[in-house]
């Protein structure tokens, strides 16, 4: 296949030493194998996700996006936006759906990009990364790259709320998507069936101000993996990931659980099935480490 | 009260369902709820809610401007889109919880102790100043949001969480000097002065 292209949005959450830096790792990795150019936008800024509400109204939080927007379309011209978050996937969309339903957003929108000698027309593609790998490559694309099947783990596919709601990946329910399992299926991994949390939220945003409420929804997105005979657990989305991961311990301590069940990215597995180290799949970066994984990765 | 929620109170004196309209972000679909209850019974952190949306739309329509914009409720929105994708009326719910939740703020009447609201103005802060989120200070700033006790007991608990991102290096002591930024932040503020002015000319702000 030809090399593709994209304008690459990273988010706040995946740049160097920050909560997902580990998921940039896997997905250049995984960008390596199957040709895929990311080239970045420059000097882009943080979209505000689904929760900057409080300070910022309606036209500000516009206007963040459309700022990305803007430079993309005159730096990356012709390309799709990617991006590997949820919520600024979400969020940068959204944006683009509000500028072209309401002309009159859409002109203060540029009145103030034009402060910074912006202009924003907002007509490119804004997609997730798992579209580009669904829709663009395939998985009998993704199959080929495989060397290193990562034979008899379990993997629950839990795909959240933001990459399956309100747009989702097209063809699939919202309810039941399989991409999740199709991709573990096609890394040589056993997905686990009736994961009955796949869809279900973690709290989002709430994980910090409200850690109890949300460390509840969380505890049964684990245990449900648990029940279904899963070894770890795969997501989509960095604010998913961090949420699933990081709390375990606390969960442990109020319930009285003893959950240990790695949390690892779409990328993390396909970086190691095509046969990268666990360095290039950032395994250094879990928290509760995939032991599985590195054995793989080392053999 | 403040002089901004006073404003609004006297333009709108016979109808908060017009106000919500005019003002709350996609706050025009409103009238479009059927009161099905699909919505309300979507929300992951339903139980805390005081009013769920559907009760939330009736209120509008019945005028009941206080207990709608003092209420905690729409700060316990998660953003899951559950809701959205069930409503039989394409309410665009998610957005109007947020909207309504801000315009609160905006008058200076929202609930000054909900942890929510108040995250998210640290959030905002946060990303503003230099265009991208500083997880660091965020998350220094969140502990201690409560006050010092408060927030001590906080980044105690937090520590082993905060230790285990430093030692995958998905954390970064770094960030507190400087971190990371956009190189054209004085554009990005200009941009952001600019909305906030434009928008100020139509909904008004408390304090300003
Ligand atoms: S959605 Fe989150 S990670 Fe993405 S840019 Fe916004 S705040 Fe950053
Ligand atoms: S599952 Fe949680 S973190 Fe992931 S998209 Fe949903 S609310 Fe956000
Ligand atoms: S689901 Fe839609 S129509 Fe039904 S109560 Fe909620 S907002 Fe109204
Ligand atoms: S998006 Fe908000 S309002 Fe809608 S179901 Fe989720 S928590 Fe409830």
């Amino acid at each position: 296949m030809a090399k593709k292209s994209y304008s690459f949005y990273p988010g706040c959450s995946s740049q160097k030493a920050a909560s997902a830096s580990n998921y940039m790792v896997s997905v250049n990795s995984m960008c390596k194998t199957l040709d895929i150019e990311l080239n970045e936008i420059p000097d882009w800024n943080c979209c505000s996700a689904s929760i900057g509400y409080s300070g910022g109204g309606e036209l500000p939080r516009l206007a963040l996006s459309a700022r990305n927007m803007a430079i993309s379309e005159r730096e990356n011209p012709g390309q799709d936006i990617v991006a590997t978050c949820a919520a600024c996937w979400l969020a940068t969309r959204e944006a683009q759906e509000r500028l072209h339903d309401d002309d009159k957003l859409m002109t203060e929108t540029n009145e103030a990009l034009a402060q910074a000698g912006l202009k924003v027309e907002a007509n490119q593609n804004i997609r997730h990364m798992v579209e580009v790998l669904i829709e663009d490559l395939g998985y009998e694309e993704m199959g080929k790259h495989v060397t290193k099947p990562l034979d008899g783990v379990k993997i629950a596919g839990y795909v959240g709320c933001q990459t399956n709601r309100p747009f989702g990946i097209d063809g699939e329910s919202y309810e039941n998507p399989k991409y999740l399992d199709k991709l573990v299926e096609t890394m040589g991994a056993e997905p686990i069936e009736n994961y009955d949390q796949k869809v279900s939220c973690c709290g989002g945003a709430l994980a910090f101000s409200e850690p109890e409420k949300s460390q509840a929804l969380i505890k049964d997105i684990i245990e449900s993996a648990y029940d279904g005979g899963a070894d770890m657990i795969v997501t989509p989305c960095p604010v998913c990931q961090m949420n699933v991961e990081v709390y375990q311990d606390h969960i442990n301590q109020k319930y009285k659980t003893n959950f240990k069940m790695p949390v690892v990215y779409y990328s993390t597995l396909m970086t190691v099935a095509y046969g990268g180290s666990g360095k290039d799949a950032g395994l250094d970066g879990q928290i509760i480490k995939a032991k599985q994984l590195e054995e793989i990765a080392s053999k | 009260m403040t002089d901004a929620n006073q404003q609004m109170v006297e333009q709108y004196r016979n109808s908060f369902l017009r106000e919500v309209e005019e003002n709350v972000e996609e706050g025009e679909w409103v009238k479009m709820c059927m009161q099905c209850g699909v919505c309300s019974g979507s929300c992951p952190l339903g139980p805390y809610w005081d009013h769920p949306p559907q009760e939330i739309f009736m209120m509008i329509r019945a005028g009941k401007r206080d207990e709608v914009l003092q209420s905690t409720s729409m700060w316990m929105c998660t953003s899951c889109y559950n809701c959205i994708v069930r409503c039989p009326r394409e309410l665009p719910i998610t957005h109007i919880m947020h909207g309504l939740a801000h315009y609160a703020k905006r008058l200076g009447i929202a609930p000054k102790n909900q942890p929510t609201h108040k995250f998210s103005q640290l959030f905002w802060d946060n990303l503003t100043k230099t265009g991208r989120v500083n997880e660091l200070k965020l998350g220094l700033s969140l502990y201690f949001m409560n006050g010092i006790g408060e927030g001590i007991k906080t980044s105690l608990k937090m520590q082993k969480i905060g230790l285990g991102m430093l030692m995958t290096k998905r954390l970064s002591p770094m960030e507190l000097i400087g971190g990371h930024k956009c190189k054209d932040a004085k554009g990005l503020h200009a941009i952001l002065e600019k909305a906030e002015e434009l928008e100020a000319a139509r909904i008004p702000v408390a304090g300003k």
